[in-house]
């Protein structure tokens, strides 16, 4: 079970947030709910062999929301007084265009989650700043190990401890504790007046212990310097369509791209998504099932519930190529008449609830990972990469590889430098030929980015085989 | 300095109580940064509201050095209680961190003493009907325009307003209030045939009300971007002159600004780290940063440690003649800090622009598209690929075809590739087009050549 979050933590009564809710949920409101979030965030950085950066954020407030039809009313607020949420709650309320007076909203029953998926210990996720210090110091000296060419490595580590309650208009009262953390390294390679960077990292809903498993922060030290030191070799990147061989893990971003964003429920009930309409059409080949599943333990895309207080659940998003579901939120399930899949959420109290992804991955195939690089007899095989970016309504996505191989003659050949692969989301899939048995989930460092809001993600992915894709190297 | 005092108000007051307090808690040096405002934003879809949002918030950040080290919080309770336990935890969190020698507030003689008004801050105040009208009307007008626009991600009015205040151990107490109105909408538009959609966007933002476009010449603008995209196919992989929009030449200066900032430099971590004086783009390439536009974007009376903002060239006839620095990046390179300080509350100080522009040349888009025989016209750049150790350069990108001096049709799902260095030598006309639609601005740009991936 999760922790019974008090409203007294934020000097708030059952009666005030009741009373609130009442205020907002007039008569024609549909739904309305408040979220009151508390956050510590802290962050140590480390360069030049220095940790000379430390800092702490607090923020505490309450968002107030009201939905009637399609139309969603928003207020928060930093301060919680009684005042405070009564002036958020008339103006939450202001698109109903109903009088004022309170209805009655039931009673909720208190609740906690009825699972815990990241029991991180309060004392665990408050480490002592000497401790994240020596982390970094060890961080740098095994990178520098690594290689003599390294010249610089910069790591940071960051923590947030969120506490939230949501009280909703349908009868929920109900909290939660969210840990999460961040170690993230980057090193700057130098050789013969040439300079390459590699980055790696990872972390979630975690405690400090899990960097130390099996050595794991000294992993990432070397994995950063490993890129860094590769990338001065790395050859010019080839131009134009070609086949290319997706490593498992973070080259997931994929899927998060190509068909994630398009099948949040908003884009397609306002009609605006390349996939608008394909519910129960073909969409990729019938190798690719493609989940969303909020309820891995410990990841960093985990939620015990949503912001809207809703479980999180596993979605099935294409099952054997066929579409079969969309990423939903309250408000975008009722409009639609579809089932809610808990993933209403938000960046703060200070933004909306969005329908947003939560871990996204495709499950297992049966090929051996090995046998689809030799399949290939001129590609790239593409192991990790950088950001990327869709456009929702054209369904062109792009994602950046940041360590990359020519395949020649089914054999991985000579890096090459980053390049931006481009493809189009409704039709990407459709071109995969191979999925491997060895499905991994990233390391825990995805940040989605919607609407100006920035939520904790994860992607996972088995080696994959796609026939062919636009590749933006500078070879022809 | 008590004459000073009275003329601000609470936050100026609560400024200074926190750093005496920071001094009396073992702080040699501190800085504070208070800041409040209020936002309203809404957005209508199809014709009705979508969403309304409003709200005031207030944030407050104190930096302490003990010594040579140093620590940074913030807080958004300013209840008593709360702020001194925040004076107690950042002198702890500095004194857990190392020595760091070239740490430290800027030098008490280069504080800002005069601190001009920059005529940022806009009074005016639209009642919540006002907003939603003209939304609807920037909405109206996009889906008015063509009978191909069928649909909209929404028409959006947003007006916000706020001050800063920031003082330090020094002495300095600086305020200034600064508004912003800005005007959005996305129509999207449906090939009859094929049944594809294209979406894009176009807005206007200004700190005076009066200033803003009118709802009809955003929304005008933005169907007529949306429709002329439909019907955009690939086109083969090859090597031919780009010509950037405005828009998107506006993200090359951004990533011009990225390299020249003092701690992508110091830490080795930019393409352009040991280019000073040397030679980055041909004579015709003039680039500013310039904090004190009035009525700017990016302009502010004084930066985010409280040195004096002011006009810095950044490349001048083609030669790299400054980076942007602020006390301590300057300090690791052995320069004075630009004034190019910027602060969010809670963090550390970082370097950023104020406005940063390409200064412009004298030919009309139109005359440069002319001068391509065979080419690719940018609109429209997606992805993150570009790596600024290297100047290592490939992105998604849309917009036309260009054949035979004229925009031919519309393309689609491509990259185009290169190097940033390369690009800035590469540049060969520079438009007469600068309008300032954020703190980074550019007219449109003409490159010699560059990789297109396409089929």
């Amino acid at each position: 079970m999760g922790e019974l979050v008090q409203l007294t933590s934020f000097g708030l009564t059952e009666g005030e947030v009741l009373g609130a809710l009442g205020r907002v949920k007039v008569r024609d409101v549909d739904y309305a709910d408040l979220y009151f979030e508390s956050c510590i965030s802290e962050s140590v950085s480390m360069e030049e062999s220095l940790v000379k950066r430390a800092t702490k954020s607090v923020s505490q407030g309450v968002g107030v929301r009201a939905t009637a039809g399609e139309k969603t009313g928003f207020a928060y607020s930093d301060e919680l007084t009684k005042k405070d949420l009564e002036l958020a709650a008339d103006t939450a309320r202001y698109i109903a265009n109903s009088p004022g007076g309170a209805e009655a909203v039931p009673v909720p029953v208190r609740q906690r989650p009825t699972r815990n998926l990241y029991p991180v210990e309060r004392a665990q996720a408050e480490v002592a700043t000497a401790e994240r210090v020596s982390l970094l110091n060890a961080i740098d000296a095994e990178a520098r190990r690594y290689d003599p060419r390294i010249k610089n490595v910069m790591a940071s580590f960051n923590t947030e401890y969120k506490v939230v309650i949501v009280a909703t208009s349908d009868g929920t009262l109900i909290g939660d504790v969210q840990p999460l953390s961040r170690l993230q390294v980057t090193c700057i390679a130098e050789e013969n007046g040439q300079r390459q960077a590699g980055s790696f990292g990872g972390g979630g809903r975690v405690g400090f212990e899990f960097y130390h498993e099996g050595g794991r922060y000294l992993r990432f030290a070397r994995e950063a310097a490993r890129e860094a030191i590769l990338n001065l070799s790395a050859v010019e990147a080839p131009a134009g369509v070609m086949p290319v061989v997706l490593g498992g893990g973070w080259p997931g971003i994929l899927l998060h791209e190509a068909i994630g964003h398009g099948l949040e429920a908003d884009f397609n009930r306002k009609k605006t998504s390349a996939f608008s309409n394909l519910l129960g059409k073909r969409v990729a080949s019938d190798v690719c099932t493609i989940v969303d599943d909020g309820t891995l333990p410990g990841r960093r895309g985990s939620l015990n519930m949503d912001d809207e207080g809703t479980p999180t659940g596993r979605t099935m998003l294409i099952e054997q190529g066929i579409l079969r579901g969309y990423i939903t939120d309250k408000l975008n399930a009722r409009l639609m008449g579809i089932p809610l899949t808990g993933n209403g959420r938000r960046e703060s109290y200070q933004s909306v609830v969005l329908p947003r992804m939560t871990n996204t991955f495709m499950l297992a195939g049966a090929s051996d990972p090995e046998e689809i690089i030799r399949s290939v007899d001129r590609g790239l095989y593409a192991v990790s990469f950088g950001g990327g970016q869709v456009d929702i309504t054209n369904g062109k996505f792009v994602f950046s590889a940041s360590e990359a191989y020519l395949i020649e003659g089914g054999k991985v050949t000579r890096p090459v430098k980053g390049a931006t692969l481009i493809g189009s989301g409704p039709e990407i899939l459709t071109k995969v030929s191979m999925v491997g048995h060895d499905l991994k989930l990233d390391e825990g460092i995805g940040t989605c980015g919607k609407d100006g809001q920035s939520v904790p993600v994860g992607v996972g992915l088995p080696t994959i085989r796609i026939d062919e894709i636009t590749v933006g190297g500078t070879q022809q | 300095m008590s004459q000073q005092i009275q003329q601000h108000d609470g936050y100026s007051q609560l400024a200074m109580d926190l750093l005496a307090k920071a001094k009396r808690g073992g702080a040699t040096e501190a800085d504070i940064i208070v800041a409040d405002g209020e936002t309203f934003s809404v957005q209508v879809r199809l014709g009705a509201v979508d969403r309304l949002t409003k709200a005031r918030e207030k944030h407050l950040g104190l930096r302490v050095f003990v010594g040579k080290r140093s620590a940074s919080t913030s807080t958004s309770d300013f209840s008593a209680d709360s702020l001194n336990q925040l004076v107690v935890e950042t002198c702890t969190l500095a004194k857990a961190v190392v020595e760091d020698q070239v740490s430290g507030l800027p030098e008490a003689d280069q504080m800002a003493g005069e601190k001009p008004d920059l005529d940022l801050y806009d009074p005016t105040r639209l009642n919540t009907e006002q907003q939603i009208e003209l939304a609807k009307r920037v909405e109206a007008a996009a889906m008015s325009m063509d009978e191909r626009v069928t649909n909209s991600e929404g028409g959006d009015f947003d007006s916000s307003s706020g001050r800063v205040v920031l003082g330090n151990s020094h002495g300095f107490l600086g305020e200034y209030q600064s508004s912003s109105f800005s005007m959005s909408v996305s129509p999207i538009a449906t090939d009859s045939v094929t049944g594809a959609m294209q979406r894009d966007a176009w807005y206007d933002v200004q700190r005076k009300f009066v200033k803003l476009a009118s709802p009809e010449a955003v929304g005008l603008e933005a169907a007529r971007r949306t429709v002329r995209k439909l019907g955009a196919r690939k086109v083969a992989t090859q090597r031919v002159p780009v010509i950037f929009d405005s828009e998107t030449a506006g993200s090359l200066m951004g990533n011009l600004c990225s390299a020249v900032s003092g701690y992508s430099l110091y830490k080795g971590a930019s393409f352009l780290a040991g280019q000073l004086d040397k030679p980055l783009a041909p004579e015709y390439v003039t680039v500013y940063d310039d904090g004190r536009v009035v009525g700017g974007l990016g302009s502010r009376p004084f930066d985010g440690e409280g040195l004096p903002t002011r006009k810095t060239t950044v490349v001048e006839r083609g030669v790299l003649k400054s980076y942007l620095l602020d006390t301590y990046s300057g300090r690791k390179l052995g320069m004075a800090s630009t004034g190019n300080a910027s602060r969010s509350v809670g963090e550390n100080p970082s370097v950023g622009p104020t406005n940063f522009y390409l200064a412009p040349g004298t030919k009309t888009a139109q005359d440069i598209i002319k001068t391509v025989k065979q080419g690719l016209y940018v609109t429209d750049l997606i992805g993150f690929g570009i790596n600024m150790v290297t100047g290592d350069y490939s992105r998604g990108a849309a917009g036309f075809w260009i054949e035979g001096g004229e925009l031919a049709y519309p393309v689609e799902e491509i990259t185009i590739a290169g190097n940033l260095k390369e690009m800035f030598a590469g540049i060969e006309m520079i438009g007469s087009d600068l309008v300032f639609r954020g703190r980074i601005a550019s007219p449109t740009v003409k490159i010699s050549e560059m990789m297109v991936a396409g089929s």
